[in-house]
């Protein structure tokens, strides 16, 4: 039967059969035990770097591979066809990493990209505040200089990897006065003085990754931690998330392919009224639409990273499209997957309960798809003035 | 340390079907893999080449697509891949085999140590380890689940583990090991790996490379004679014995006298 041919190339190819192996050898067989006992992949996170898939989008001057949006969304897809916890806290190492690679001087990135793509250190992206969601322009966080250094004041939350990863880029506040444009970015080192982390939260899914507060309490880091210029922080995560936000969509078409898999797999094998459930058209009906809302989303995701790193400019509506678009497919495809496995799909004995459970915080995290809504209408709006 | 890895090709036992007619396996659409013993002998070579350095060459005799194995060795870690490979070398059974490795090891040099896998897992013969060894001159431990290296970078302690449970054993290098899967846990292939691998040549040395004497390679060099292969038949009757227990009893001896049991 013939796929969709994404015209792979044979390294590209190399790149999905490796995340791949990774997902089916390592991921699949603990991911059940991960989400049962919320615990951090600290040794997945260990195959993934010795796989040197921590380098994939850092230049190989700091020995990485140089790959771009679209590599990385392939790689994200096959992680997150074993378990999005585990891939979150992979692809947030990404999205800490990005500042430093888009904004960080020679000498930043000369310090912390090396060891980023070695794997040897995770990052944390830390925006997010109790009042500064969506509205990130309400971040409460204070940086004030003193001397040679900066002086952090504040509580980020519900920070992915908090706790577990080493470096943190997060963006805190130097003039209240100006809004957005009074926001600067910063990379924080775990142990550096004054810097602690709050409680681990427990959530309804994504329980093999980390979600913590990050504690600045008069917290000292040297006058060289300020990434980009002063005023730049919010652009800056804009832009870090405009090149992350298609790798979200790649993991919503990761997981949704493992639940239809799991979902036509079930319904061959089950027999009720005397035959195999899928010969009934109100199952095949439903197959058919999530196996055809994939493909659909995957061409989207693909589309959208190639766009990106082709070097075009402005891509905040196309990389909300991708991430929006996908993530609803996924939270209705995992949804129907555990309708198709019925009482058994419920049970936590089969993987779909938690692919659902999981599916939920794609609509959420990295940009309500609420938001991303804004975005694009925003976006349509300026478009269509200039026509 | 320099380190040879004897690999196999073997078919993917997962994708193997059964022609039941004939008694054969079907060879046609089946993937090929590296034997999953040899897995474990190639990471323990990957492990000594980490602590000790040196070179970690992998060797393999079969048809050209065995060159596929050599390259996901490659990727894995090993240095450089040799692939045996002649016409001449078909039909090969252990004997034949271990006399084309050896001859291929004695071109390479110096070597420290061969490691192979217990056993493959299409033929099962657990020979051609030892029959190396023996080959080679080299002492040789076989079922290997645990390796140290004492300072003095040659002298090993081993753990071979036995039917009634293990003995511990002190080995010099070089030597020769086969290997458990028990011994340690295959690294997954890196990307640099794989990239690396997929530019590689591996080169191919046939029996006029290796100087091989046509009468001891292939067929024409193995003792062994498949004379036929076939399935048993297996022929399974039941018989419901009635009547009280003596009465069942009674029947039931004179039934094993009939057969000869009795």
């Amino acid at each position: 039967m013939a796929q969709v041919n994404y015209f792979l190339t044979e390294e590209q190819q190399m790149i999905v059969d490796l995340a791949r192996q990774i997902a089916v050898e390592k991921i699949i067989p603990v991911r059940a035990k991960l989400d049962e006992n919320e615990e951090f992949p600290w040794d997945i996170m260990k195959d993934m770097a010795q796989a040197d898939l921590f380098g994939l989008y850092i230049p190989e001057e700091y020995g990485g591979f140089a790959k771009g949006c679209f590599e990385n969304c392939l790689a994200l897809e096959q992680l997150a066809y074993g378990c999005i916890a585990v891939t979150t806290t992979f692809a947030a190492s990404a999205l800490g990493g990005y500042p430093i690679l888009l904004f960080g001087s020679d000498e930043q990135k000369a310090c912390y990209l090396p060891d980023i793509a070695a794997g040897k250190r995770l990052v944390a992206f830390g925006l997010t505040e109790a009042n500064a969601g969506s509205d990130a322009a309400g971040i409460q966080t204070t940086a004030t200089e003193d001397g040679d250094h900066w002086v952090l004041n504040g509580t980020k939350q519900w920070i992915t990897s908090g706790g577990e990863a080493e470096i943190y880029t997060i963006v805190a506040m130097t003039n209240k006065n100006k809004g957005a444009r009074g926001a600067t970015a910063y990379i924080v080192e775990k142990g550096d003085p004054g810097f602690s982390f709050g409680k681990k939260e427990r959530k309804m899914g994504l329980n093999a990754s980390s979600t913590r507060e990050l504690v600045f309490n008069e917290c000292r880091i040297p006058k060289d931690r300020m990434l980009g210029k002063k005023g730049q922080g919010f652009i800056m995560a804009m832009r870090t998330l405009d090149l992350a936000r298609p790798g979200i969509g790649a993991i919503a078409v990761g997981l949704a392919q493992a639940a239809l898999d799991e979902a036509v797999k079930y319904a061959r094998q089950r027999i009720q009224f005397g035959q195999p459930i899928i010969s009934f058209q109100a199952l095949q009906h439903m197959l058919a639409d999530m196996a055809t809302k994939i493909e659909a989303s995957r061409a989207l995701v693909y589309s959208v990273a190639r766009t990106i790193d082709d070097g075009t400019k402005d891509t905040a509506k196309i990389s909300a499209m991708a991430k929006l678009f996908a993530t609803d497919m996924a939270m209705q495809v995992t949804t129907d997957a555990v309708q198709i496995l019925g009482g058994y799909g419920y049970m936590k004995s089969y993987p779909v309960e938690k692919m659902m459970r999981d599916a939920k915080i794609l609509q959420i995290y990295e940009g309500t798809n609420q938001i991303l809504r804004n975005v694009i209408g925003q976006s349509l709006n300026k478009e269509y003035a200039k026509k | 340390m320099n380190i040879v890895v004897c690999i196999k090709q073997v078919p993917d036992a997962k994708t193997v079907r059964y022609d039941t007619e004939k008694g054969t396996l079907v060879r046609e659409g089946v993937g090929a893999i590296i034997n999953p013993f040899d897995f474990h002998a190639l990471e323990a070579g990957l492990r000594l080449k980490d602590a000790y350095g040196g070179e970690v060459t992998v060797l393999s005799m079969g048809p050209p697509q065995a060159g596929n194995a050599l390259k996901e060795a490659l990727s894995l870690g090993a240095d450089k891949g040799i692939l045996l490979s002649d016409r001449a070398f078909a039909g090969a059974d252990t004997l034949a085999t271990t006399y084309t490795l050896a001859k291929a090891i004695k071109k390479l040099g110096r070597v420290d140590l061969v490691l192979c896998g217990k056993q493959a897992i299409d033929g099962d013969t657990a020979q051609v380890g030892p029959g190396l060894a023996v080959r080679l001159g080299l002492p040789y431990v076989t079922c290997v689940n645990a390796l140290s290296v004492l300072d003095d970078g040659k002298t090993m302690h081993l753990r071979r583990v036995n039917e009634d449970g293990y003995d511990m054993l002190e080995l010099e290098i070089p030597a020769l090991l086969t290997v458990l899967a028990s011994l340690n846990t295959p690294r997954l292939p890196s990307l640099k790996g794989k990239m690396r691998a997929r530019k590689a040549e591996i080169p191919l040395w046939d029996a006029r490379e290796l100087g091989a004497e046509p009468g001891m390679v292939g067929l024409a060099g193995s003792a062994t004679q498949v004379v036929s292969t076939w399935v048993p038949t297996f022929e399974a009757r039941r018989e419901m014995l009635e009547g009280s227990a003596e009465e069942q009893v009674e029947a039931l001896v004179s039934r094993f006298k009939e057969a000869g049991i009795l």
